[in-house]
């Protein structure tokens, strides 16, 4: 485990930690996920900064015991401020074999396991792929193993409550869940509550699993195979309330809140598809809000939904995922044509087609770009943090209705699934994102004539009198708004389309170099990397280097100050998860010859791997020098 | 302003000024015509009429109204008017599509508006050939139709549109022909005042591509004989002497001639627009020349709940079921699950 600070407490013998990273593992059956985000909730409330990295299979249930089935929540908390769920576990939490197998390696050296040895039967390890029993061939050597034998102390632990055996055993988890509230120094009371409400009416099972959890505890407490307890003491996190919150939880509550600010009605349709449907999910819960959702037939069903409620006045929107963003390329043309406001959220995951769809990747940026026939520009947008997705949201919003255009909102499963602690913001203090639709006319309505300042054109709203037009696919005449094949024409009205997202940049932010603003080496970043690199960076600087750290939010446009900001650096490192999208647009915008860093392993960069290619190009970087 | 204080409007005021640009003598001039004609009759204010058209030769006429218009993208109208009508259900809202553009491209779309019921009509021409794109097949040209993407023929069975939006539960299912004008009228008449997915397929003469498609039954001089006009409440009767009908013996549709053998009016099948069971809506649909007479008119009319009905009484309950909670406080839910303060 990371640091020791203070040694251990003769007394009742506690380690205090800055920080530490833990692994559940299981099969998927075993209630990893559900482990993890009640370890997640407890610490949060606790007081320390987490953050959480859920790693599931596509199947709902492989085959029990193999490998592919297996489950893993990964949780990293901390009394200081962290951006990521740590690279490394320090602590892997190994339900059964595969477990173990797929995990052990990530785990650091002389980090802590805790098995369930019930679970190391001959048919499991073989499953796993195991010749010999790991827990006694040495194998684990170099670990600091614990062998529980849960299976065993549940069954005890329920004892008498008439529950058959498959169900006491579907305790075990609440049990490790206990074994690692103790050894973290952890309440029990939310996880108890939680038990409360979720088994309401099955007292049995309620019961099963809080005696689990107390046994878990108690085992802890009682037997000597823990030499020790660890101290994470609280983060000091700025004042104010604070929740738990996943990027696409806070995504939903973003777009609820657009709609407070922009005085409309939210009108979501959406096609399932990982991991973007939770959005669906939400918003479809949130009816006594006024919002209205509509799950499609199919994506572009969903986008043709959300163009046609956009049409109405209404705040259109659909979400998805990479190949359901494929589909909608045809109809998100036909929103730049018509320019109406309409925002489109693409939770990437790993491609091509379906690739694998519960893993994270950045593949979708050039495909939001360009993916549709001929020039038609689209502002993109992108969260940095799970946080950070409710103010994007917003953004995604503001953008789209103050300048009459769909606007693509990039989230990834990282983003998406990954929670950390969000201080609540006080909507009373947001600015209004309220746009006007044009006025009654009493005849000459131009359907686009546009703003003088942003190009936008008016939102004639079907209902409103004396505005009675035409729009749709087919090219339109300048202010008129009519059909024109005019050659002319079109050049201009391409240019304008163009201008029109280019005058984004004028309303977006200035980008925020953390660091100096000059140096050896920028790291650029987007999207979900944003907390790798700012822990590599943090601690490149901290060892002296020159090193500083911009994160893009906004991608198309590009901010204004963003060549001069490359310029100030002698390299540029860009890590993205694919294969240097980024990089090639700002290659080819600024001539910067930005090196990149590129892993698509369905995963996020670890902090140290970002590190290293830092080092190694400053180190190149010296060569030049001499 | 209530409906009775509007002023009256006439078919010039749903005529847009831009020229009309189908081939002469194609049969959409007609289908036009009988639209602006029909408008006047909701007594709706022109901005409250919305058009959405696919693409196809179909797919221009909202330029010709002067209405609300959207000419969309090939196949997704009805996806557009499903939000359209779901964010909007103050509005009267129109579909115009091909049998390409519906049948084919947006086949899905067709299926799914009519099964939820989105309060939309939709006009279907039907020509049998791909006009705009200068004939190819279409999902309703028969097998065996040489175009110019089949030039041996195809080899494919044509879709019966009335029957598809049968089995997808549309709630008004009609057909009528492109010259015969007040048929049309009426239809379009009976469309627009349905409340629901209503779906009118106008048999339309391509003389361009596909000319005289229909003819072999639709002409004047054999229509009598060769076309069923269905009508709510009366048997199935047919013929230039009114003498020929249609008996229903268990799922089989027969044409008879009263008073031969012993048949009277009496043993025909009694059409009913409202009977809840679309499988009887299907067999009429299945009616085709030469072993039957062509059925046209008002095959089913049922009312069920709309899209957007559904729609605003899940926000409406949903608002009343927390408002009995409290007010609602957007700031709160932010703050849902457990929270925690630091100081
Ligand atoms: C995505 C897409 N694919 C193909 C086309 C070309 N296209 C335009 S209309 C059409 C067929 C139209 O046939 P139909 O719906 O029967 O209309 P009609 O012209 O006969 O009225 C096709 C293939 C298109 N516009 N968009
Ligand atoms: S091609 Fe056929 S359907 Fe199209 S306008 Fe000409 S005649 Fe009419
Ligand atoms: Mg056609």
């Amino acid at each position: 485990m990371t640091s020791p600070k203070s040694g251990t407490s003769s007394t009742e013998n506690v380690t205090q930690l800055d920080r530490v990273t833990i692994r559940f593992a299981g099969d998927s059956g075993d209630g990893m996920q559900l482990t993890g985000s009640q370890f997640t909730a407890t610490t949060a409330l606790f007081g320390n900064d987490v953050s959480t990295l859920p790693d599931f299979p596509a199947e709902i249930r492989a085959p029990a015991g193999s490998l592919p089935g297996v489950s893993g929540f990964q949780i990293s908390f901390s009394s200081g401020d962290i951006h990521t769920p740590g690279d490394r576990p320090d602590v892997l939490v190994a339900m059964n074999p595969a477990a173990l197998k797929v995990n052990l390696g990530d785990l650091v050296p002389g980090g802590g396991i805790i098995v369930n040895t019930d679970a190391f039967n001959d048919i499991n390890l073989r499953k796993a792929g195991y010749v010999a029993d790991p827990l006694h061939d040495g194998s684990l050597k170099g670990y600091n193993l614990f062998e529980i034998p849960m299976s065993t102390l549940v069954a005890r632990a329920c004892d008498g409550l008439g529950l058959s055996s498959k169900q006491v055993e579907l305790t075990k988890n609440f049990f490790a869940l206990g074994v690692m509230f103790w050894l973290y120094e952890r309440s029990m009371a939310a996880t108890e509550k939680w038990i409360a409400e979720k088994f309401a009416g099955k007292d049995a099972i309620a019961e099963a699993n809080k005696r689990a959890l107390n046994a878990g505890y108690a085992f802890g407490e009682t037997t000597e195979i823990f030499h020790t307890h660890y101290r994470v003491p609280a983060a000091k996190l700025k004042p104010g309330t604070y929740r738990n919150i996943t990027g696409n939880e806070a995504t939903a509550l973003g777009f609820v809140t657009a709609a407070k600010l922009a005085e409309r009605d939210l009108f979501l349709a959406s096609y399932p598809i990982t991991p973007a449907s939770d959005i669906l999910h939400q918003l479809s819960g949130y009816k006594h809000l006024g919002i209205k959702t509509v799950q499609s037939e199919d994506e572009i069903a969903a986008i043709g939904a959300a163009v046609g409620a956009a049409y109405g006045g209404a705040m259109g929107m659909t979400t998805t995922s990479g190949p359901g963003m494929a589909l909608k390329a045809e109809m998100l043309g036909l929103a730049v044509m018509v320019e109406l406001p309409l925002v489109v959220v693409d939770v990437q995951r790993a491609g091509p087609s379906t690739g694998m769809p519960t893993k994270t990747e950045q593949g979708d940026l050039l495909m939001s770009m360009f993916g549709r026939n001929s020039d038609s520009p689209i502002p993109v947008i992108a969260p940095a943090t799970p946080v950070e997705c409710f103010t994007m949201a917003i953004e995604a919003w503001r953008i789209a209705l103050k300048h009459m255009t769909p606007v693509v909102y990039l989230s990834d499963a990282f983003l998406a699934t990954g929670a950390e602690p969000w201080k609540i913001p006080q909507i009373s203090e947001m600015p209004s994102i309220a746009v006007k639709n044009a006025p009654e006319s009493q005849g000459g309505f131009r359907p686009y004539q546009r703003d003088p300042e942003t190009l936008a054109r008016p939102w004639a709203v079907p209902g409103t009198k004396g505005l009675e037009h035409r729009i749709g696919g087919l090219e339109k005449l300048d202010e008129l708004g009519t059909v024109s094949y005019d050659p002319d024409n079109h050049h201009r009205m391409m240019l304008l389309r163009a201008e029109k997202v280019a005058r984004v940049a004028r309303d977006i932010p200035k980008t925020e170099v953390w660091g100096d603003p000059t140096g050896d080496l920028l790291i650029l970043g987007w999207g979900s990397t944003y907390g790798s690199i700012r822990s590599a960076v943090e601690r490149l600087r901290e060892r002296g280097k020159r090193v500083s750290h911009a994160h893009l939010r906004y991608l198309n446009p590009l901010p204004d100050d963003l060549g001069e900001i490359l310029r100030g650096f002698q390299r540029v490192l860009l890590p993205e998860l694919n294969l240097g999208q980024l990089r090639m647009l700002l290659r080819a915008k600024y001539l910067v010859d930005i090196v990149g860093f590129n892993l698509v392993r369905g995963k996020p960069f670890q902090i140290g791997e970002i590190e290293a290619k830092a080092e190694s190009l400053l180190g190149e970087s010296v060569e030049v020098g001499r | 302003m209530t409906q009775s204080e509007l002023p009256v409007l006439t078919k010039k005021d749903f005529e847009s000024d831009q020229d009309v640009r189908w081939c002469p003598g194609c049969g959409d001039y007609s289908i036009l015509a009988q639209t602006q004609k029909t408008m006047p009759d909701f007594g709706v204010p022109k901005e409250k009429i919305v058009f959405i058209s696919g693409i196809g030769c179909s797919g221009r006429l909202p330029y010709y109204m002067n209405t609300f218009g959207f000419h969309t993208i090939h196949g997704r109208a009805a996806t557009i008017a499903t939000g359209l009508k779901g964010a909007r259900p103050d509005l009267m809202v129109w579909v115009i599509t091909g049998d390409g553009d519906a049948l084919s491209i947006g086949g899905n779309h067709l299926i799914h508006a009519m099964r939820r019921n989105v309060d939309m009509k939709m006009i279907m021409f039907n020509n049998r050939i791909y006009g705009l794109t200068k004939g190819q097949a279409s999902p309703t040209s028969p097998i065996g139709k040489k175009t110019k993407s089949t030039p041996m023929g195809t080899i494919e069975t044509p879709i019966i549109p009335l029957n598809l939006v049968a089995a997808a539960e549309a709630s008004f299912i009609a057909r009528s022909v492109d010259t015969h004008s007040e048929h049309l009228q009426e239809m379009m008449h009976r469309a627009g005042e349905h409340t629901g997915a209503a779906f009118l397929e106008v048999l339309q003469n391509c003389n361009i591509f596909n000319d005289g498609a229909w003819r072999d039954f639709t002409d004047k001089s054999v229509k009598e004989d060769r076309m069923l006009v269905l009508k709510h409440g009366e048997p199935m009767i047919f013929g230039a002497e009114k003498n020929k009908g249609i008996r229903l013996n268990g799922l089989q549709p027969e044409v008879v001639t009263i008073g031969e053998n012993g048949v009277s009016v009496a043993d025909l099948w009694v059409h009913d627009e409202t009977d809840p069971d679309a499988s009887r809506t299907q067999i009429l649909s299945r009616m085709w020349w030469p072993d039957f007479p062509v059925p046209v008119g008002v095959f089913r009319r049922v009312p069920r709940p709309t899209h957007d009905q559904l729609l605003v009484e899940q926000v409406e309950s949903a608002k009343a079921a927390r408002a009995a909670k409290g007010p609602v406080d957007l700031q709160k839910l932010l703050a849902a699950g457990e929270t925690w303060t630091v100081s």
